[in-house]
């Protein structure tokens, strides 16, 4: 889109490289991160700066496949790649990364990772409900604690964390207020757009920086509401993207999505709306974090039934027209979980879903445009265009 | 109103025209130039119903080279285009299958003949007709003879599915003495099985209308019927239900 706030999205990451070093020059340590199960409350409360690392483009793979097998899924081999040929400025800056037993590919390639940098695993409980796993994840958030402590010499006092809870949940207002603007139909941003603002906003080194722009490109968008501004035309098919992380890099299906004549409405996956629920403020804050990233319904979890509820919550709340399920190679939990997300959302009502599976590399793009535009062709064709479930 | 369907596929490009039946049709090999073989296809179709290229109303391309047609005035996918061909030839259809040269489809169909659901294979071209050629190409047989020797064979067991890897399985089989027939028999017997479980994940369909150039194969039909455990339609032309649909949604819109 056209437009001064957006520009400024669009040179963050860049930006906040040169900032980065900053930082280090006048000591604030850096914690990179992979995962939204990354408490970075506790990260920010220890004075560091959190920083998203990179592992969305298909670049580092080839260096990454002579260690790591091929049939892993992609953003494990990106991630790693990107580490090891040192083309993550955001790696190399970090002085500490904080990595999750999320699924077996990632906990595996995090022991190879560690010969690379002090790396703290945190041992993530594969069930939500429950004193045992609570019990358990808060542990973990304790030893996370003394770890971070002990690195930076510092101490994470109640009043740091209740602050570091409070900027959080600051940027996650101000996150969900731009998400939900595409309710509005036709959406005033297209998803590649709005993807490029969720993709950026990790490398924010300055929290307070990512909120004050997202809120000024929430005004301006509000803006283009008000004038009835879209860069779609109405009846649009409208999608609601779910399943793995995607990122600039890794936004093929996003692009063809559009580029075939739909609307990527709303992400559920992680940078988005799985990323939007508060951190309880006023009581304990170590359990109130524990239990707020414990409920994140990510596919490593079993039971999963949260991401079944927020997909066909999401749906009906911004009026998809159909569902991409989304599904990186050799990621078996969200490729199991598809076909238990199709059947729960069958019984639930009509509402058309396609699983797609495919990898960053660009080999499929012809299929995957053809399989994009007949599931568009099936949503035009539908008389109840515009209401689901 | 005249209309043309030009579909453009990996191995072959077909070219219908029509004005509420079929003028014209033609079909030939897609070579490495999808846009000439389209305008090609497209020429001897017109040729054949004696109309001129001017007279044409609507040209609508489909087919992995669809995109690359400059003289198409619409495109549609091979998913519409076969669901649209097939219900025109076969009025009752709900299921199409339809195997190409380099992928496979399965479409459902609701009572009124619109898409509702489908499925494709991965972008390899495991169980389709590139799979199949690759291993006639081994056994020195051509297609239709593959058919014929492989009926009233027991099938060997042939588990690759990919293009590449059934070759060196096939000629392992071979060494090991396993006749011809036998070996024929498997790798059909493979396809079907790879079918019949992507059409399990489709609703339920008596009526199965099958498409594409290998449903003109009738050790391929039977065995698949039988896999599905229910009869086949097969169109007179099956390679050309693609080219036709596009011509429909031209005609009818």
């Amino acid at each position: 889109m056209e437009s001064a706030v957006f520009s400024e999205v669009t040179i963050l990451r860049e930006r906040n490289v040169l900032k980065l070093k900053e930082m280090r020059e006048i000591g604030r340590p850096v914690v990179g991160t992979y995962c939204l199960y990354s408490p970075a409350e506790l990260i920010v409360a220890a004075g560091a700066v959190p920083v998203c690392l990179c592992g969305t483009s298909q670049n580092p793979i080839p260096a990454a496949e002579q260690v790591l097998p091929r049939n892993l899924c992609p953003l494990i081999k990106s991630s790693y790649g990107f580490a090891t040929t040192d083309t993550c400025p955001f790696f190399h800056f970090a002085d500490l990364l904080v990595a999750e037993t999320t699924c077996d590919g990632k906990k595996k390639m995090y022991e190879l990772l560690s010969e690379y940098k002090p790396l703290h695993l945190m041992q993530l409980p594969q069930v939500q409900e429950g004193e045992g796993a609570r019990g358990y994840w808060l542990q973990e958030l304790y030893r996370l604690r003394d770890r971070l402590e002990e690195t930076f010499k510092v101490e994470i006092t109640q009043e740091k964390l209740h602050d570091a809870i409070g900027l959080l949940n600051t940027e996650r207002r101000a996150l969900k207020d731009l998400l939900d603007l595409c309710k509005t139909n036709p959406s005033p941003i297209t998803g590649m757009d709005l993807l490029t603002v969720l993709h950026n906003r990790g490398f924010c080194v300055d929290k307070t920086e990512v909120i004050d722009l997202m809120e000024r490109l929430t005004a301006e968008l509000r803006q283009q509401i008000a004038a009835g501004e879209s860069p779609f035309r109405p009846g649009t098919p409208r999608i609601l993207l779910t399943g793995v992380p995607v990122g600039i890099g890794s936004d093929k299906v996003v692009r063809l999505i559009e580029e075939c004549g739909g609307s990527v409405v709303c992400f559920e996956s992680c940078g988005a709306y799985k990323t939007v629920p508060l951190v309880e403020e006023g009581g304990d804050p170590m359990e109130a974090i524990a239990e707020r990233y414990l409920a994140l319904p990510c596919s490593c979890m079993s039971p999963n039934r949260g991401r079944f509820e927020l997909v066909e919550r999401l749906a009906m709340e911004f009026q998809a027209d159909g569902i991409i399920d989304l599904t990186w190679h050799g990621c078996h939990t969200y490729n199991v979980e598809s076909y238990s997300l199709k059947r729960y959302l069958e019984n639930r009502g009509e509402i058309p879903f396609l699983q797609v599976e495919t990898d960053y590399s660009e080999s499929d793009t012809e299929q995957l445009r053809l399989r994009i535009e007949a599931f568009l062709e099936i949503l035009l064709l539908r008389p109840t265009s515009g209401r689901v479930l | 109103m005249i209309t043309a369907g030009v579909d453009v596929g990996s191995t072959a490009t077909k070219a219908v025209v029509f004005d509420g039946s079929v003028l014209g049709e033609a079909l030939l090999p897609t070579g490495w130039n999808p846009w000439e073989a389209g305008l090609q296809a497209l020429g001897s179709a017109l040729q054949q119903a004696g109309v001129a290229q001017g007279d044409l109303r609507a040209v609508v391309g489909t087919g992995y080279g669809r995109v690359s047609l400059p003289f198409i005035d619409r495109k549609a996918t091979e998913v519409a285009c076969h669901a649209r061909g097939a219900r025109f030839l076969i009025p009752p259809t709900r299921l199409v299958i339809d195997i190409g040269g380099q992928d496979s489809k399965i479409i459902a169909l609701n009572a009124e003949g619109s898409v509702i659901d489908f499925l494709m294979n991965d972008k390899c071209a495991a169980g389709t007709g590139r799979f199949l050629q690759a291993v006639t190409g081994v056994l020195d047989l051509s297609l239709d003879d593959l058919g014929e020797l492989a009926l009233g064979c027991q099938p060997a067991p042939v588990s690759s599915m990919c293009a590449v890897f059934a070759e060196s399985e096939v000629i392992g089989l071979l060494s090991r003495g396993v006749s011809k027939g036998a070996i024929a028999a498997g790798v059909i017997e493979s396809i079907a099985r790879r079918i019949q479980s992507l059409a399990r994940r489709m609703p339920p369909a008596d009526e199965i209308t099958f498409s594409g150039g290998l449903a003109k194969n009738r050790a391929v039909c039977l065995r698949l019927s039988e896999a599905l455990g229910r009869p086949l339609q097969v169109p007179e032309s099956p390679q050309m239900v693609g080219a036709l649909g596009a011509a429909l949604i031209g005609f009818y819109g």
